[in-house]
């Protein structure tokens, strides 16, 4: 057990990371991450009102349909990076939006919303429960218990009932698997839990697995891989920030961000694919073939289905492209490693 | 007729006439997690008791492995490299690091036998 974001949160159940990390890739694995913060909004304009806090499109967010965006700052930085989910309207007119945060963000997301969103209305639904149940047999596993999940599309998200429990389950997550995210009440938050450990495709995933399926995933860890100085441009999370958001602005830091996106910005985050099997670890500092520093490491470690140490880290913008050669210093000495795509480990969703 | 002490870094040293084996104990490995490198340090270099010799990457963390006593590298375990799971599989036997020729055997008597290895780890959470 390993304290995080102030909860007592495994590390690993008795099969290990690296056994925990396969079992993911090849059958299913059952993530407890109920420590993560779920938030409703609701209110006339709720969708246009967390606009002027992030660059996603949510006003053209559909109904039932969940999107990944950052909270900024001023000067463009990250607050945190959350899931947007568009529920129907119960009052015409009355946007309702469900969003899970990072644990280690919530009270803080929390205070902001409240602050900048005076006219809607915000619940935190702190007793909830969030289950995370990821890999190619979840699809399959879930639908036992909660039918027409299996026809859920990527993103997408389903209001239903489980055990009489008015539960929500969305199609994403945090391996790069299929899978799913489910919110429940406290009590049949546990039944479930229980239902699908007693079924031999689940196993029980920790905190170490979680990370290395996201690094392999290529996503980003908040606090880590993105922060209040990193820009979603910088992050390479461009494709996060909506086509009319661009054009109109009205977010925080979109001064920054437009110069970015039009000069481009001056470091990037970058996948870097090691020679060898040595782990280039978090603060590794990482340099050009002349041996000059031009970046750093902000995850990395090794990928348990590539057999290989990956990384990723901020370079300058002219040691970006993919294949450049670069070193990354590990206790002074250079490990030979060369700029990759995202993902490292190619990502299974459904489409 | 070989003797094996501990530290209490849970490194293990089997010494035999002058030259010694040094590991890292099961329960280390079983700390560790799954080892995936290790790095063994050059044929004859030297080392003080206590000084960093190697250091084994798990998927978890890096940590650090000091030298039981002082020593010359006279052998290290190439087969490491390619499997580095032979720590977790066999710690006291496949799974060995270096080979050190012993500087000084009195340093030796400052470490836990087996017994009092033991009961050091009874102490231990």
């Amino acid at each position: 057990m390993a304290p995080f974001a102030a909860y007592d949160m495994p590390v690993q159940y008795p099969l290990g990371i690296m056994g925990e990390h396969k079992w993911t890739r090849e059958s299913a694995g059952l993530f407890d991450v109920s420590h993560m913060g779920q938030v409703i909004l609701e209110g006339v304009g709720a969708a246009a009102a967390l606009e002027t806090l992030l660059a996603a499109d949510i006003i053209g967010l559909a109904d039932y349909r969940t999107r990944y965006s950052q909270f900024l700052n001023a000067d463009g930085g990250i607050l945190d990076d959350l899931m947007t989910t568009r529920l129907p309207s119960r009052t015409p007119g009355v946007d309702r939006l469900f969003l899970v945060v990072n644990a280690a963000c919530k009270h803080a997301d929390v205070a902001h919303l409240r602050a900048k969103l005076p006219g809607v209305s915000i619940t935190t639904l702190d007793d909830r429960a969030l289950l995370a149940i990821q890999g190619p047999k979840a699809a399959e596993v879930v639908a036992g218990f909660i039918p027409g999940v299996s026809s859920l599309p990527f993103m997408g998200f389903l209001a239903t009932t489980y055990q009489g429990a008015d539960i929500f389950v969305s199609r994403s997550g945090y391996t790069g698997e299929d899978g799913f995210e489910i919110s429940l009440p406290p009590v049949a938050g546990v039944q479930f839990a229980q239902a699908l450990l007693a079924d031999p495709r689940v196993k029980p995933i920790g905190l170490g697995a979680r990370d290395s399926l996201r690094l392999e995933a290529g996503l980003c860890l908040y606090g880590h891989d993105i922060d209040e100085t990193t820009s979603p441009v910088e992050g390479a999370l461009t494709w996060s920030i909506g086509k009319r958001r661009r054009a109109e602005g009205g977010f925080p830091g979109f001064e920054r961000i437009a110069r970015e996106l039009k000069e481009g910005p001056s470091r990037k985050r970058v996948g870097l694919l090691l020679d060898g099997r040595q782990p280039a670890r978090e603060g590794s500092e990482i340099a050009d073939e002349s041996g000059a520093v031009i970046g750093k490491i902000t995850s990395g470690g090794f990928a348990p289905s590539l057999e290989r140490s990956i990384a990723m880290g901020y370079v300058a913008a002219s040691h970006a492209a993919v294949g450049t050669k670069l070193n990354a210093l590990v206790r002074g000495k250079p490990l030979a490693c060369s700029v990759v795509a995202f993902p490292f480990f190619p990502h299974r969703y459904v489409r | 007729m070989s003797t094996v002490r501990y530290t209490k870094d849970h490194e293990y040293i089997r010494v035999d006439g002058d030259v010694a084996i040094v590991g890292i104990t099961d329960y280390a490995q079983a700390q560790l997690g799954d080892v995936v490198f290790v790095e063994l340090p050059a044929m004859g270099k030297s080392f003080k008791k206590g000084e960093q010799a190697a250091v084994v990457e798990s998927v978890k963390a890096a940590s650090e492995v000091y030298a039981p006593v002082s020593g010359e590298v006279v052998e290290v375990n190439s087969e490491l490299e390619g499997a580095p799971a032979l720590v977790n599989e066999d710690s006291a036997g496949k799974g060995w690091f270096v080979k050190l020729r012993v500087a000084d055997q009195s340093e030796l008597g400052a470490l836990m036998d087996e017994a009092a290895y033991a009961d050091y780890l009874k102490t231990l959470d």
